[in-house]
This record gives C-alpha cells, structure tokens and sequence, in this order.
C-alpha cells in the first residue's frame, strides 16, 4: 500500500502524490485551485450540509471500512488501493463541490462485530459524509442495520448474492444475475454445453448463486441438465472426492464459484487429476486476476471466468486506469473484476453528490438513480433505481500469465435485478 | 464506623462498590452514547472473564472454549429476536413469508419445529441460561467424571468449539451460517436500537455484571468457595477428605457457562446481531485473556482487564490501523511478563501495601506463605494464606475470606 507510512489516511507525501498526479496523465483536463475556491463558494457549507455532516468549506471527510489485517486482507487490499487512488485523483482535480476529500480509513479486521462497530464509529462519531466499504457477505449484513439506522451511505464493491436493496447502499459490484446468466448462456451456445456441474463454497453467496444457475439451466433457459450440485466448507482444501465425482458425471460443464483459500487446491487438485483446459471446459465466477495470484496461471490456464471485467479489457478508460494504478502501487500489482468496482466508489458519489448539489444522505440516495459514468474503466455505467449498476458481462479465458484474455461480451448493459423472478 | 470498615475490608466490598461506582455513575457521565454503547458491549465480555476467575482461579480448571456458552446465549436472543423482526408484512417479499430471511435463501419453507419455543420470550430467556449450563454440565460431568483434567480438558473445550463454529457455520438454513443472525430490531415491540434502549440496556448489563460479581464472591465466601481454593491447590487431599471433587469442578464450569451465556443475551441486545466469530478458538482464548490481564484471582479485576483490553483495541485500531495488532500483542506480552498476577497482583503487591500501613493491620495469619504448589498466579499478598490450611474442619481461617474480589 502506497500509505504504509500515514496510519490515519491523511493526504499523501508529495512524493506519492507525485507519483499520482504522474499517473493522471490520461484523465481529463485538471481543474485549477483557483476554480475549486470559487466552486466551494458557489456552494456554501449550509446549504449543501444540513445534516450535521463532516463537510467544512474546505473539506469532506468519507470513511473506508475494509479488513487489513486477517483472512479477507488479501482480498480486500485492492479494494482498499483502488478506492484510495480514486479519491486522491478526484482531489487532484479540485475535490466534490470544491471540497478536498478527506479518508478516515478503519479496519474492520476480518471480523463482523469489529465492522459493525467501526462503521458505528464512522456514522456517529466522525459523521462521514458516506462509507466505502466491506467486501463479503457477512460484514455487509453486520454493518447494514447500522447504515440504516444511521442513516448512512455506503457504496459495496463486491459482486454478491442479491437478494438485498437498500437506500442506505449502492452496490457497484454485479448482483448474482448479472454475472451468471450470461455465462451460462455463452456456455451453452458457443460451447455446447448440456450438462453442468455446479461447486461452490459452502456459504450464502455460492449457494444463492448455484440456485440462480440451476433455475436457469433446468427451468428458464432450459439450457441442459444440472448433473451435480456440491458445497464444501470455506477453507477447504481436499477435493479428492468432488474430482471423483466430476469424473463419473463427465459434464460438459463445470461451474464453480470456490472461495479464498480452497481455490488454490481445487484447480491444483483438478490439474493433478487430469482435468485441465484441454479435456474440460470450466466456468467460474469466484477467481479474478486477485485469485490467479495465489492459484498460478499455469494450474488454471484456459478456464474461463464471467466477470464484469478484466485488467486486460481494451479501451482508453482502462488504460489510464491500469497505468495510474501501476504507477500508484507497482509493476506487479494486479488488477480484479472487485478492485476496479472498488474504484468505481468514490466517482459514481463524486457524481451523485454534483447531481444533487448536497452531501446531504437522503438527497445522495434520491439522486443515485441515473447516474452516469461514462469514464469507467469497464466502460460506460450506469446506476439503476435499485441502486445497483447497469453493467455488461463479459467472459475472459485464463492465461500463463495470469491475465485473462476476454472471449465474448454482452452486447448490452444488463440490468441489475436483486430480485428475480423465477429464480426464487 | 469501624465494624463496617472492617466488613469491607474482609469482604472485599469496597472494591466492587468502587468498580459499580465507575460504571453505573462515571461512565454514563463522562462518555457520549456511542462510547457507552461500546463499554457495555466490553462489559458483556466481563461476564466470561468473572465465570473464568471463578473456574480457572478458584477452581483451577482452564477452558479455553467459553466462547461456546457466550456464542449460545447470544444465538438463543438472537433467534427470539430474529423471529420477532421477521413478521410476515415486513417479509413479504421472500417466497416464504415469516420466516428469518436467511431461511428463505437457503430454501426452507417452513419454520425448523426447534425454533418454534423462541416465538416466547419466557422460553427465551429460560433457554438462554439453561441450554448452555445443560452443556456445560454435559461435558464437564463426562469429563471430570474420569479424571480429565488441566490440558486435557483444555483441549476439549476447544474441541467443542470448533464442532460449535463447523456446525453453525454448516447449517447455514438453520443457524444463518458464516453471516449470522443479523438485523435485530426489536423485544416485544420494545425498538432495542434507540437511544433511551441503549441507556436502559446499559444500565440493565452493568446492574446483572454487578448482581454476579456479588454472587461469585458470596459463593468465594461460603465454605463451598474455599473448598473450591483447597482442590485446587491439593486435589488429592480434598479428595481423600470424603469431598467429590468432581462434582465442585463441575459445579463451577456449570457457572461459568451460565454466566457467559448472559454475557452473550447481553452482548446482541446491545449490539444486534450475533455471529459464529463470537464463538470460536479466537474469541475463547480472548476471553482468558481479559481474566488473565485483569487477575485470574480477582473478580473485579476481570471486569477491569475485559475493559482494559477492549478499549486498548479500539483505542489502537482507531489511531493506527495498520499497527494495532502490533501494539495488542505487546500489551498482551507486557502485561504476561511484568505482571503475571494482572492488574489485581499489580494492585496488590504494589498499592495496597502503601495503602495498608497506614490503615489496617494484616489480618490473620501473615506467618504462613503459600506452599509450593500454589501455583504462581496466586495473588501472594499477605491477607491470603490458603496454601497451608484450606482443608480446616473447625473455623475457617480469616485469611481464606480475605481473598480479595
């Protein structure tokens, strides 16, 4: 992390910021200090903040509320990085109404009562004008009664299970739907598949998302047959007697959203019994660029993965993304389908905030629908009256390297739909 | 004047009047609700921390796995509660109208028969204190039965920990899996997130911590506390003296449980929500640690090292997010090197003595010292000669109760 040094995310050293600014060279034409002096006073503090919230003349202060330390630290750290370069390139070009962000970054630590009081600590105390945060499922569900409460904002990067809609939280990951029908479709045209396979995790996530699947294959879509349904507890790591399984079904299909740890022994398990690209055609939607990291591109290499996006995605947004993000933390430093709705964050309330002319929570929340951002590194989005984002999906084949080659794409936005009927 | 004084001083008294003092009047005036909401949330915690000075100082019996009793108290609220916040109108948009929302995505379509008692409230409550005590009394009695003992016993509770944990987190349509049982809203109607519920819910906890303080140290007065001392440090010898010593470890493991299990009642109403993170390895061996920090020998103490503690976590996690663990872990090492004997030994061996010169004169007994297989966690202050004669048929000695709370 480009912070390390500064515990309480304070703005960076003017080296690092250096290093920011050098990385914006792609992002549209800078606003000068001068303009933002005369934008804050176009605004003035009454008028935008009538809430009580931390907004001065000067200054906005936002909350981040991710694990950096314990299990989900892995994960969570690009959502952390990217949420920061975000920010710290929205204050190079003069801050939201004139206003220079300020983050106040709390660890949630992995652990759901830790997220549930620190997101309390950001509402109550610090009074945060909104939250980027949380990552699984569980520290979501902890922190939203809180959020509601509150009357707080909170903007999700993960993709997740649906099922849940809140004025309190705009959700810039893909809800189950979106990331899955179109795979399953893709699957079944351009691959031929009959029959599938479905492996997950055992947790709410991979199970709400299996039963999504199977709808659609064996009802809506009536694509095949399901010829096996299988859960294994989170950290997981002997797949010996899935592989069997796998083995006597022959489906034409795998499809497995496999969690955290477990990934790494499931494709060295599959690829240690012969079952590799070649001879099978897999499906996940639970391994980005992040998971390849620990997996090794040559124990997935030429699975497929549905995602909203890739690092490798060609457009010009995504460019100058992957390249501030490089410069920001390292030649090394991956790029996955969350960290880059992670980045999403803090633009889409930047725009919000401009539509609405207020930080105000009520008028964030009522002024979300609509929003557009047409400077995403997926490409254009767009947020629905849900609150969650119109996205496309797209299917990406694993490689050596550890990037993903993208294979096929929506032609259109899907719309988000935490509710679907039909897949109840 | 003086026979009070003197009442206080062996009972031990005016420690917990000072410890009801701070939290009853200091705290609720010198912190905002959100700071409060947090102490009370530490004070659940003590409730463990009070159970384990009882099981593990006086009775000698380590468990690491309290996390257990605690996480079953609080499931047992949380599925009152959970039932309560899911009346068919406000789940109308599930496929199953009124049932717990996580039922409902995992496919269930009818209330499990086993949660149909937590539709009352008295079922509830009665349930919160006896289900965990009938496991503790389970385990304990097939384990001390035999003779199962010290790291032994140790082991097992952390065994029944992780069965715990793998078990909630597996049967997730019934128990709410990884997430928990969240969005908790209200008790018979009564809205547990406002303001005035918070202070009432505050008030409510650190009245019960208080009420079971009492009751641990009343119990560390009677005979039957003493006995407890004397197994401890001589098992044989009160075995040998016609004692069933088993059924006294029993008894304080089946105390501990209870008490934690109210901890854990205490901690969802005041937090809303509960989650098998509160009940696994981690937490458990956290729990002896607020009662290691505090003074395993010490009830107020534990209460003082859960505070202590929780508030150096979120002290440090807030000011140096990327160094706390660092910084808890010293803490922890700190307090193990320079004060094995907690905060109460630190207490005892250095401010009391200043304190005592002037007042009293050492009570009874100052000429035996503890013998050698006490073990070094003792408090060795000179009020508290145990180690020689904790088996007295006749008057016991002064010293015995002048173990401090």
């Amino acid at each position: 992390m480009a912070d390390k040094k500064d515990p309480i995310q304070t703005p960076l050293t003017d080296e690092q910021r250096r290093k920011v600014l050098m990385g914006m060279a792609a992002m549209p034409a800078m606003m000068m200090p001068g303009m933002a002096l005369a934008q804050a006073a176009q605004f003035p503090t009454a008028k935008v903040n009538t809430t009580k919230l931390a907004v001065t003349d000067t200054e906005v202060v936002v909350g981040q509320l991710h694990s950096a330390t314990g299990t989900m630290a892995i994960s969570e750290t690009g959502s952390i990085q990217a949420e920061q370069l975000a920010i710290d390139q929205i204050n190079a070009m003069g801050g939201v109404l004139g206003r220079k962000i300020r983050v106040i970054k709390e660890d949630g630590a992995s652990d759901w009562p830790t997220f549930a009081e620190k997101s309390k600590k950001l509402l109550v105390q610090d009074k945060v004008a909104c939250v980027f945060g949380c990552w699984t499922s569980a520290s979501r569900k902890a922190v939203l009664p809180i959020f509601e409460k509150e009357n707080g904002m909170l903007y999700y990067p993960t993709f997740y299970e649906g099922l849940e809609q809140s004025k309190n939280v705009i959700y810039t990951g893909q809800e189950a739907t979106q990331q899955i029908l179109y795979g399953l479709d893709w699957a079944a045209k351009e691959k031929k598949a009959k029959t599938f396979f479905l492996v997950g995790s055992d947790y709410i996530w991979p199970r709400t998302s299996m039963k999504i699947a199977r709808k659609h294959i064996e009802s809506v879509a009536k694509l095949g047959k399901v010829a096996g349904e299988e859960y294994y507890p989170l950290g997981h790591t002997n797949f010996n007697s899935l592989i069997n399984k796998i083995k006597l079904a022959k489906p034409d299909c795998i499809f497995a959203a496999v969690v955290g740890g477990s990934n790494v022994a499931f494709y060295k398990q599959l690829k240690a019994a012969g079952i590799t690209a070649d001879k099978q055609f897999l499906l996940t939607i639970s391994v980005t660029e992040d998971e390849v990291l620990g997996i090794g591109g040559e124990n997935i290499a030429g699975f497929y993965s549905s995602m909203k996006y890739f690092q490798s995605l060609d457009n010009a947004n995504n460019k100058a993304f992957v390249e501030a993000f490089k410069k920001a933390y390292g030649p090394k430093s991956v790029i996955g389908d969350v960290t880059q709705a992670g980045y999403l964050g803090p633009w889409i309330w930047k725009a919000t905030v401009e539509k609405a002319g207020s930080f105000d929570v009520d008028k964030i929340a009522a002024a979300s629908g609509g929003i557009e951002l047409k400077t995403a590194p997926e490409g254009y989005v767009k947020v629905h009256e849900n609150h969650h984002l119109w996205s496309k999906a797209r299917i990406g084949q694993a490689q050596l390297d550890g990037q993903f080659k993208v294979v096929a794409e929506s032609p259109e936005l899907i719309e988000p739909n935490p509710f679907p009927k039909g897949y109840q | 004047m003086d026979s009070i004084k003197s009442w206080l001083a062996r009972s031990g008294m005016g420690s917990v009047l000072i410890l009801a003092l701070i939290i009853v009047v200091v705290f609720p005036l010198t912190m905002d609700l959100f700071r409060l909401n947090l102490v009370g949330k530490y004070l659940t915690y003590a409730f463990v921390a009070v159970g384990l000075v009882m099981l593990w100082g006086y009775g000698g019996v380590l468990s690491l796995g309290q996390g257990v009793f605690f996480g079953l108290g609080g499931y047992m609220m949380a599925m009152f509660m959970k039932l309560e916040a899911s009346d068919p109108e406000t789940t109308k948009i599930q496929s199953t109208p009124g049932i717990p929302d996580f039922m409902d995505w995992n496919q269930i379509t009818e209330l499990p028969l086993w949660w149909e008692p937590f539709r009352h409230l008295p079922l509830a409550l009665l349930a919160v204190l006896l289900i965990p005590t009938l496991l503790a009394f389970i385990i304990s009695f097939a384990m001390f039965r035999r003779r199962v003992g010290g790291v032994y016993f140790a082991i097992i509770t952390q065994a029944v920990c992780l069965i715990l944990t793998v078990l909630i987190v597996g049967q997730q349509g019934y128990t709410g899996g990884v997430n928990g049982i969240t969005d908790l809203k209200t008790i018979l109607g009564w809205d547990t997130r406002t303001d005035e519920a918070k202070y009432i819910l505050y008030f409510l906890n650190a009245g019960l911590l208080i009420a079971a303080i009492l009751l641990c140290r009343w119990i560390q007065l009677s005979k039957l506390g003493t006995l407890l001392l004397a197994m401890r440090d001589k098992e044989d010898r009160v075995r040998f003296s016609g004692y069933d010593v088993s059924m006294f470890k029993v008894f304080a493991f089946c105390l501990a449980a209870m008490l934690s299990a109210i901890g854990g009642a205490m901690f969802v109403l005041q937090v809303g929500f509960m989650s098998p993170s509160l009940v696994g390895i981690v937490p458990s061996i956290e729990m002896v640690i607020f009662a290691a920090v505090g003074g395993r020998m010490s009830l107020v103490g534990a209460v003082y090292g859960a505070l202590l503690v929780n508030f150096g976590k979120t002290y440090f996690s807030e000011s140096f997010p990327d160094l706390w663990l660092f910084l808890m872990a010293a803490l922890f090492i700190g307090v193990v090197l320079a004060f094995p004997n907690g905060l109460a030994g630190l207490y005892e061996s250095h401010v009391k003595p200043r304190l005592g010169k002037r007042k009293d004169k050492p009570a009874a007994g100052t000429d035996s010292t503890p013998s050698s297989d006490v073990p070094p966690a003792t408090p060795l202050h000179s009020g508290a000669p145990h180690g020689g004669k904790p088996l007295a048929r006749t008057a016991l000695p002064d010293g015995v109760q002048g173990t401090s709370a």
